[in-house]
């Protein structure tokens, strides 16, 4: 494998509106060729991020290259990047083909050339034979996938997507989040995408960077934010998590113990660096938590007592393949667990009320200093 | 159940109420009489217009043959032509900056632009007399330039039409069109033809349309600005009036209607169509 190159190099970039800091002293790699996600709630300044990318808007501070040029008083159509407008912005008045060839006319492109690729970008979209569609004869998805067409027709070195499946119903975006990633592989085009649906980051992305308030929460790959995340925020923002306080009362090379309140003690089979007897958050997937009926659990690699927690079922929610249960423990405090339905009568298992023990591995268990 | 075997009337089915009924048809003949017995007059083959006497095509003839009301006609199409032409343009760009731009003092400039609109026509007549009085505007320049005083003052009060509707029309604009057609290499220009342009398109003609005929009716600020080779058509009806209501003046008035139920029918049926694809 050749090193990747940089294609985007965001440094320093302090975005300002008014009084309010949308984007706060962020800097991104973003590699050639990969699929990058800009993933946060609303208001985080994902989105701004990536219209300071495109040229809507500019750094109030700090340095945006892309092909290691300084992007500073470039205007938009200027730049080597090409935008998937959230509301897929296709041109009412124009045929889909028209839509699409719409850059290269203005770039000055000889017609014949223009045809082909107007063609090959439809049939890249799978819309082929539908150049001389309007758009109000398309549906949704279609009028999305012309502005993908639009946008990679022109080659740029970076598309960039904001919230792109976000105006499809469940289904479609469950698939397009498929063909997306495949289409960016086949085109090896680098793809920047905003979106705040955490789903659609982790199925679609190399690297993610979850955004929190104008900063760069955590920078990883999809299983790295879900299985170590840096902090509560990640944590609690990718998939659900249970999160408990605790102080950190043992704290050794092999093993770490972590005293919690609310659930007990909390026993790791690694350490935790450099955090001993201080106030430390253990974060526990809901599907990383064994339940069996009070007084079986028995807790494996772990002392006695740790690792354990009893309580009773208060609340259940089926949904299909996993059933969630909400199980209150004698401190009162609520976790969630969740257990497949691995067959079509296990849903019978459990119920409401009762009682349980709670589970889990030594190596489960995420330990968060901040 | 009534003697008729009806089904009864469903509380909502007002229409088929006799008191709504009754109340429409007054409505209607109230608003409509008068222009129908106009109409139906211009045909009527006697020359005080007071009693029936039969039908006749023959004062249509007759307003065709009025050379004097002919000049003014055409005098007042030249006018609509110019005052529409200046309308779009002043009103589609005032549209453009009251929508695109933020600055001190955009909320006087939006109340004073619909002021025309508002003024009562007499005074923007006294107005523009005065106004054109101080200036000195010649009175005296070849056709068609001494209609320019009439057109300048149909303009101020056509173009605040054509903002409205084309602002009206903006206010359905999706900005990221604009900024796609700029990601794609376009410039400010280009965007502007491309994009903004083809959406203002129906709002354009719709308000060109309100100007063209608001300028071809006007009468009272054009009676303040026209001199006495400058008459208009409503303004020549109005001198005819004078002498007396004869089935010419009749078939004269009703050609302005006439024309003018055209041009709105076809402003309306464009605001469908901006309706409908908006």
């Amino acid at each position: 494998m050749t090193e990747k190159q940089p294609v985007i190099s965001i440094r320093n970039v302090t975005k300002r509106f008014g009084n309010m800091v949308a984007v706060d002293d962020v800097s991104i790699d973003i590699l050639e060729g990969e699929f990058f996600v800009l993933l946060g709630p609303s208001g985080c300044g994902k989105t701004t991020l990536l219209r300071m990318i495109a040229g809507f808007e500019m750094p109030s501070e700090g340095q945006i290259l892309i092909g290691g040029q300084d992007m500073a008083g470039v205007s938009p159509n200027q730049r080597p990047v090409n935008m998937v407008f959230q509301s897929y912005a296709v041109f009412p008045h124009m045929s889909v083909a028209d839509n699409v060839a719409y850059g290269l006319k203005i770039a000055g492109v000889a017609k014949p050339e223009i045809k082909t690729r107007v063609d090959e970008a439809l049939e890249l979209v799978s819309l082929g034979g539908l150049g001389l569609r309007m758009p109000d004869q398309l549906s949704g998805g279609q009028r999305q996938r012309v502005a993908l067409a639009r946008g990679l027709v022109m080659r740029p070195k970076v598309l960039l997507l904001d919230e792109p499946l976000s105006a499809l119903d469940a289904k479609l975006r469950a698939q397009m989040q498929f063909e997306l990633a495949e289409l960016q592989d086949n085109v090896g085009i680098t793809f920047v995408t905003v979106t705040h649906d955490q789903d659609e980051a982790l199925s679609m992305a190399c690297r993610i960077a979850v955004m929190n308030k104008g900063d760069v929460a955590q920078l990883a790959g999809p299983a790295d934010l879900y299985e170590h995340p840096a902090n509560r925020f990640v944590a609690d923002f990718i998939g659900s998590v249970n999160i408990f306080e605790g102080r950190l009362t043992v704290d050794e090379p092999e093993q770490a113990v972590v005293d919690c309140p609310e659930v007990g003690r909390i026993y790791l089979n690694h350490g935790v660096t450099g955090a001993h007897e201080t106030t430390v958050w253990v974060a526990i997937r809901p599907e990383k938590i064994t339940m069996l009926p009070a007084g079986q659990a028995k807790a494996k690699d772990s002392p006695d007592g740790h690792n354990i927690a009893h309580g009773q079922i208060k609340g259940m929610s089926y949904l299909g393949d996993i059933t969630i249960y909400d199980v209150k423990l004698d401190s009162g405090r609520s976790v969630r667990v969740s257990r497949p339905n691995l067959s079509r009568w296990d849903q019978e298992d459990f119920s409401w009320d009762d009682k349980v023990s709670l589970q889990w591995h030594p190596t489960s268990p995420i330990v968060l200093l901040s | 159940m009534s003697l008729f075997n009806r089904t009864e009337i469903a509380p909502l089915e007002y229409t088929r109420r006799l008191w709504m009924r009754a109340w429409i048809a007054a409505t209607l003949f109230f608003l409509y009489a008068p222009l129908l017995v106009l109409i139906a007059f211009s045909f009527n083959d006697s020359k005080r217009n007071i009693v029936w006497r039969g039908f006749t095509f023959k004062y249509y003839g007759k307003v065709l043959e009025n050379e004097g009301l002919m000049a003014a006609l055409g005098n007042s199409l030249t006018i609509a032509f110019l005052a529409t032409v200046f309308s779009i343009i002043l009103g589609t760009l005032a549209a453009v900056m009251l929508w695109r731009f933020q600055f001190p003092g955009k909320t006087a400039v939006e109340g004073t632009m619909a002021l025309p609109i508002v003024v009562p026509e007499i005074c923007m007549g006294v107005a523009m007399l005065v106004f054109f009085a101080k200036l000195d505007w010649p009175t005296d320049l070849p056709w068609p330039l001494n209609l320019s005083a009439i057109t300048i003052a149909h303009i101020t009060f056509c173009f605040p039409f054509v903002a409205m509707v084309v602002r009206a029309r903006l206010a359905g604009f999706n900005k990221e069109q604009e900024e796609a057609a700029k990601d794609l290499g376009a410039t400010e220009w280009q965007a502007f033809r491309d994009v903004l342009l083809p959406h203002m398109k129906p709002g354009i003609i719709a308000g060109a349309l309100l100007a063209f005929t608001l300028s071809l009716d006007d009468f009272v600020i054009t009676f303040f600005t026209s001199g006495p080779n400058t008459i208009t058509f409503p303004v020549k009806v109005y001198s005819m009036v004078r002498f007396s209501v004869t089935p010419e003046v009749n078939a004269a008035s009703a050609i302005l209607i006439f024309l003018t139920i055209l041009l709105t029918t076809v402003a309306l049926k464009l605001q469908d169509f901006t309706k409908a694809t908006a």
